[in-house]
């Protein structure tokens, strides 16, 4: 067992890790260490790993064994209550200026346990224009001992500035026999569930786990992948616009419900709720803030689950152009290529049916209204 | 020992609740030659002062006290209102103003129950309760009004009933008493409220001209072009809906499969002539292309609404 465990099909990032982490404890014996550095950006498609590569890293760099697995240090690491950890997790829609200068203020101190003191920046990409140059004079003038694990999709997601002081570490789409293998060995799964789900997730492990789990999962992306055999007119089209929408939505309540209850309840025992549960006097703002704050997650989390029902389309109709064109890639839907093989059409109109898909997207980022959008993604899809 | 002093006012209408205080004053006045009148909130009366208040004058004289806002009053006050309220003074008025609702509903009832006044002032929400007050109103005033021109008085004023009742005064002063759809059409042009709605229905009839100015008037007026987005998105969404549904539902069965009241599927059957499923489609797409460019996709709002109507008109033409 060691702390990569948790990554899955990285197997080069595992060993450029290994590398920096042995680099790293020959820093602090005083012999060498030319391949540690300070600063750290993990960057890779989403459900690739990101996080779990950086605290794997930290653990490693943090245990006397160079990530053990089993000892002290690298499970304080891996559950998160390390005290030279300190992990940055963005909640809002954009990390700002003031809090990045706290934030460079408590990296500033010394590691309590004498190896490294670790920031794990987590969406390093949602940091404002000024909160990322606050960042900056922290990455360029690093005290001895602090290092900087930043997590962000792409390198061009960060200010050029930033992205220049920090040594890459890029993770690929795990191949699907990986993530199968994985849910096979780890969660018990039947191998075959296993490898439909993989592929299905299209290398977003977390994904592919929920899939392989969760029958509701399971069914809501059949449903999605049967829209396209119900754009018989416009009024169904219409319909399944709507299906779509109200899928999505009903998703997020059922995730952020248990979520936002558990918080309101929390927040209410803190301000002091009487047995009968009555709030003492001017508490209400600060529960208002909080629902405040809850709608606006379950906003994006309405947003989340609707860009993923369009991805598993869009993956419908990748596999279409997959058989229309006669390449030699796996489909993601293996089970549907009876189905695929059936549609007539020409390719070049799989590719506007595409293109309309990733226009839907886009206009849910603008804030299109979301039925009205996927609605007109729907007419696009029919005619092609 | 007579509780015909004491009024209670319900409603959060102000112009009616206005003139039911209003009301009082003006009979107090016409007993006494000197009324005192005071004007109280419960945030500016400690139970202690209401005693004061209400206790006998020295110097004789009328006086009116009026409480606004009762529903915010304290658990102390409403009990000292509800005890004056079982016994009260006899050359005292005494106006309580509660808006209604749950907030503050056992000051209501107390004074209810002491055989209080009750003048109900509930906001008008129904138009054809609005026609009602336009024409009291103008009798009122002393001069009449006939049902149609108190309807176009309505659609160039709004709903705001002081505004309303000001314009009744004013036309009445300005003809002489007999108000006639002409008189109305001489001093009041235009429309006040115009919804996105109304711009919906013109557009997907095909009247592309009525859509247009009707879009304009609602700009105008302050409507939200968001609104106005929706609106469409609604009208044509409808077409698709209806235009799509099932051939053998009728009725009841076509109104839950739809999720729309009958009348509203009997007048989207009648916009749907002259639509081709193939222009709903386009005209579908074209709304979703301008919500992106009201919500700042593009430069001009307007213009973006105004392209969509026209896009949705010429959809159903077919071209």
């Amino acid at each position: 067992m060691t702390v990569y465990d948790e990554l899955v099909g990285q197997e080069p990032v595992i060993e450029q890790l290994r590398a920096a982490a042995a680099a790293g404890a020959e820093a602090l014996a005083g012999t060498g260490g030319g391949g540690m550095t300070h600063a750290w950006l993990f960057t890779g498609p989403p459900g690739s790993g990101r996080s779990v590569a950086a605290r794997a890293f930290a653990a490693a760099l943090l245990c006397p064994d160079q990530g053990c697995g089993h000892c002290a240090s690298c499970h304080q690491v891996l559950s998160g209550s390390h005290a030279d950890v300190e992990v940055v997790r963005p909640a809002g829609l954009s990390y700002g200026v003031r809090e990045t200068r706290e934030l460079v203020l408590r990296a500033a101190s010394s590691p309590t346990g004498g190896r490294w003191r670790i920031v794990l920046f987590e969406d390093a990409d949602r940091s404002t224009e000024q909160a990322a140059n606050a960042l900056l004079k922290a990455i360029e003038e690093p005290p001895a001992r602090t290092v900087w694990l930043l997590c962000a999709p792409s390198p061009d997601d960060l200010v050029v500035t930033i992205r220049s002081r920090c040594r890459l570490v890029t993770l690929r789409t795990p191949p699907a026999r990986a993530v199968a293998e994985v849910l096979v060995l780890r969660e018990g799964i039947d191998p075959d569930v296993a490898a439909a789900a993989a592929r299905a997730a299209q290398g977003h492990v977390g994904r592919a786990k929920r899939l392989a789990t969760d029958e509701q999962a399971r069914r809501r992306r059949a449903e999605v992948l049967a829209v396209p055999g119900r754009l018989s007119g416009v009024g169904p089209a219409v319909e399944a616009a709507e299906a779509l929408v109200k899928a999505a939505e009903a998703e997020a309540k059922e995730l952020g419900a248990s979520l936002d209850a558990e918080e309101t309840a929390a927040m209410r025992q803190a301000l002091g709720e009487s047995a009968k549960g009555r709030m003492p006097r001017g508490t209400a703002g600060a529960l208002k803030e909080l629902e405040d704050r809850q709608k606006s997650r379950t906003t994006r989390m309405k947003r989340d689950a609707l860009d993923r029902a369009l991805l598993d389309l869009a993956s419908y109709y990748r596999d279409l152009l997959v058989v229309q064109l006669g390449a030699g890639v796996d489909l993601v839907n293996a089970d549907r290529e009876r189905e695929l093989r059936s549609v007539s059409g020409p390719p070049e109109a799989t590719l506007r049916r595409l293109e309309a898909i990733m226009v839907c997207r886009e206009r849910l980022g603008a804030n299109v209204n979301p039925q009205l959008a996927v609605e007109a993604m729907a007419m696009a899809l029919r005619t092609g | 020992m007579s509780s015909e002093r004491l009024t209670l006012v319900v409603g959060d209408e102000e112009l009616l609740v206005d003139r039911a205080i209003g009301d009082v004053v003006a009979a107090a006045r016409a007993r006494e030659d000197e009324v005192e009148v005071h004007e109280l909130t419960p945030a500016s009366l400690a139970p202690a002062a209401l005693a004061e208040l209400t206790s006998p004058s020295l110097f004789g004289g009328g006086r009116v006290v009026v409480l606004r806002s009762a529903q915010d009053c304290g658990k102390d006050l409403a009990a000292e209102i509800g005890r004056y309220a079982a016994n009260p003074a006899d050359d005292i008025d005494f106006v309580v103003v509660h808006a209604g609702g749950a907030k503050g509903k056992a000051l209501l009832d107390a004074l209810t129950k002491a055989g209080a006044r009750k003048v109900t002032c509930q906001k008008i929400t129904r138009p054809g309760d609005r026609v009602a007050f336009v024409r009291a109103e103008v009798r009122r005033a002393g001069g009449s009004i006939g049902e149609d021109a108190a309807r176009t008085l309505l659609d160039a004023v709004g709903t705001d009933l002081r505004e309303l009742a000001s314009a009744c005064s004013q036309l009445v002063a300005d003809t002489g008493g007999k108000i006639s759809d002409e008189a109305v059409a001489r001093y009041h042009r235009g429309r006040a409220e115009v919804s996105g709605f109304t711009v919906a229905d013109r557009a997907v009839e095909g009247r592309l001209a009525e859509a247009l100015e009707q879009l304009r008037w609602a700009l105008a007026t302050g409507v939200a072009p968001v609104l106005i987005t929706s609106a469409l998105a609604q009208g044509v969404r409808s077409l698709a809906k209806v235009g799509g549904a099932p051939r053998g539902l009728r009725g009841a069965g076509l109104a839950k499969e739809l999720g729309m009241p009958p009348w509203k599927i009997d007048r989207v059957r009648a916009q749907l002539r002259g639509w081709e499923p193939a222009g709903v489609a386009r005209a579908l797409q074209g709304v979703a292309e301008t919500d992106a460019q009201v919500k700042g996709g593009g430069a001009d709002p307007a213009y973006a609404l105004e392209k969509a109507i026209a896009q949705i008109v010429a959809a159903r033409a077919g071209r």
